[in-house]
């Protein structure tokens, strides 16, 4: 039987302020960006940033909860693979990201809707 | 300095099964930039949250793609469990592994098959899709489908694999396993193939990492990276150790999905030895509330689900990350600096598969 | 030498091995028995209760209660088999047998017979699985 790593989940809430100096910080420790996406909770994005430690399998959250107005910086600065995981937040949902290293400019997916994944939910 | 222009590769290209396009600046022959653009099958299947109930999307998610199907719909339930705090029985857990790792071994034929096409070896392409085939017969008979098997449920499974099944999957696994081994002497050992792999696409431990490289990708350069460690479905109670090489270049990604082809194997036949009695599934009440990241090990890497469920029945976010969006900067990297002729077998050495990526 | 005659010897074998695959149009294809072919439904236990139609991901089925109908759209139907689990009569059904391609979409209509009816129900119970086609 092998050993088994299975730590739980972290979850860690932060403002819109200071994302750039905890991403910074996930950084300094050596973690690697997972996923990033965003969701829309009671007419707020809810952010999430994941990051993963290899070795460890441990997994930490930083959750980020905006208005759909407050614009917020890209972490492509230190993680610049971070840009496709922006560009489709910002497609889908229109999060307001400013200096994307890479910007497609709502042009990621082929798609005619602007902001689809956004729209449905004011419709309810 | 050479003339610089640009080349655009993709969507269409007789090496893409799914379409992707580059922008490729090339100077002379060498490919100085690639610029991605992705989106042309972008179908929007996490947006369907809001009109199938949680139990519906299962069905939903497994058609994300066609290969890793079981997975997808794996990850999905496996979240929902933790939510809701359902324990699957012993049997259910090992039955996921079992389809799990045929899963994993039908990707990699498939893969192994399109590499052959892609370096022009067209007879060794239908020798790896032979095989593959005698997998897609096992899941027809335990499953009823050939792609998309639909036996997963939230709770554990759906369909039982009965002894006399399981004693004809070891025993295709067996005439397999040597079977196998001659292909793999051919694509390690084979003076064209190697010429064809060695030394193209080189990435070392260090870039892996910094470009968030997962799966047999990653492990390739050495990024010791296998979520099954993480211990879901009946892993826990498996023997076995990522495989990982540190060479990093075309050749050990071929060869560490060769090797994990052998670790299937032993997987299965460890799982079916360890195999209890009982019941495969548990009824699920209820609706969940509360959040989840699940993290699963697909053919081509860490596949994350993040489920976040309100207490109704529909959810309100689903989304999966394939391995594929993580690795696409990996295989820029890459890129450059790489000869064109070599541009296609470098996009097909992360396991492309866009319609995942896009949803 | 072994670097470069490694295939030599599947090919030889190849060259006089017959062919892996079916002669298929001439030999009839085997399905196993869980096969996920198609839907087929028992109409006379049928209740028209509806919950196949609630819970179809793809929304193939129609039931009409009060024509005590059961509508298939077969070329929308995905072969989950959600509507044979949640079924509470257990009269649907997964059988063998794949839909056949065809130039239009269309809906196969079974019909409950009438229970005061003995006469009728005996007609249908001598050619089961004869639905019209819309």
């Amino acid at each position: 039987m092998s050993e088994v790593i299975c730590p739980d989940n972290e979850l860690i809430e932060i403002t819109p302020e200071n994302l750039l100096n905890k991403v910074m910080e996930m950084k300094r420790q050596g973690l690697r960006l997972s996923q990033a996406c965003a969701a829309v909770v009671n007419e707020k994005y809810e952010l999430s940033y994941s990051f993963a430690q290899e070795g460890t399998y441990r997994y930490i959250t930083l959750r980020l909860v905006i208005d759909t107005s407050v614009e917020i910086p890209s972490i492509t600065e230190f993680y610049p693979y971070a840009f496709l995981y922006e560009n489709e937040m910002k497609e889908l949902f229109g999060v307001k990201i400013k200096l994307i290293n890479l910007d497609y400019n709502d042009k990621l997916y082929r798609i005619k809707e602007e902001t689809p994944f956004l729209k449905k939910k004011e419709e309810q | 300095m050479g003339k610089r222009s640009v080349i655009p590769f993709g969507p269409q290209h007789p090496v893409l099964p799914e379409p992707i396009h580059l922008d490729l600046v090339i100077e002379d022959e060498k490919v100085i930039e690639a610029v991605p653009s992705i989106g042309f099958v972008h179908r929007g299947l996490e947006s369907l949250v809001e009109k199938k109930d949680f139990n519906e999307m299962t069905y939903v998610v497994e058609r994300t793609c066609g290969i890793c199907s079981f997975m997808h719909g794996m990850g999905y339930c496996e979240s929902l469990e933790h939510i809701m705090n359902v324990e699957v029985p012993d049997r259910g857990k090992f039955l996921r592994t079992i389809w799990c790792e045929l899963s994993r071994m039908h990707s990699h034929l498939l893969w192994l098959g399109l590499l052959a096409d892609a370096f022009g070896f067209e007879s060794l392409f239908y020798q790896c899709w032979r095989m593959r085939e005698k997998i897609l017969d096992i899941f027809e008979l335990t499953t009823g489908g050939r792609c998309i098997f639909s036996v997963n449920k939230i709770g554990g499974v759906l369909k039982d694999i009965e002894p006399d099944m399981m004693r004809t999957i070891l025993s295709v696994l067996d005439d397999m396993e040597k079977e196998i081994l001659t292909i793999k002497k051919t694509f390690l050992e084979d003076y064209t193939v190697e010429s064809r792999l060695k030394n193209i696409g080189v990435l070392t431990k260090q870039q892996a990492h910094d470009l968030g490289c997962v799966g047999p990708f990653g492990r390739a350069s050495g990024l010791d990276i296998d979520m099954r460690k993480r211990g879901y479905a009946a892993y826990p109670y498996i023997d076995f150790e990522p495989i990982t090489s540190d060479i990093g270049d075309s050749y050990a990604r071929c060869y560490v999905r060769i090797s994990e082809l052998f670790q299937s194997i032993d997987i299965i036949r460890q799982a079916s030895s360890k195999m209890p009695s009982g019941d495969i599934s548990v009824p699920v009440k209820g609706n969940p509330e509360g959040e989840y990241f699940m993290r699963v090990e697909q053919p081509r890497g860490e596949a994350i689900y993040y489920v976040k469920a309100n207490g109704t029945k529909f959810l309100d976010r689903m989304r999966v990350r394939t391995p594929t969006f993580a690795n696409l900067p990996g295989m820029l990297e890459t890129l450059k600096g790489a000869d064109l002729a070599d541009v296609p077998l470098l996009v097909l050495t992360i396991d492309p598969c866009i319609s995942c990526t896009e949803r | 030498m072994a670097k470069i005659m490694n295939f030599a010897g599947t090919m030889i074998k190849n060259l006089f091995s017959k062919p892996v695959t079916i002669d298929y149009p001439a030999k009839p294809a085997v399905y196993p028995e869980r096969s996920r072919g198609h839907i087929e439904i028992n109409i006379d236990d049928c209740i028209s209760c509806g919950i196949c139609k609630m819970n179809c991901p793809s929304g193939a089925i129609k039931v009409d209660r009060t024509a005590k109908t059961w509508t298939i759209n077969r070329f929308d139907c995905v072969q989950c088999g959600y509507c044979v689990e949640k079924c509470p009569k257990k009269c649907l059904h997964m059988v063998p047998g794949y839909q056949e391609p065809m130039n239009k979409k269309s809906e196969e209509v079974y019909t409950k017979p009438e229970v005061s009816d003995p006469e009728a129900n005996k007609q249908d119970a001598s050619k089961p699985g004869e639905p019209d086609t819309k």
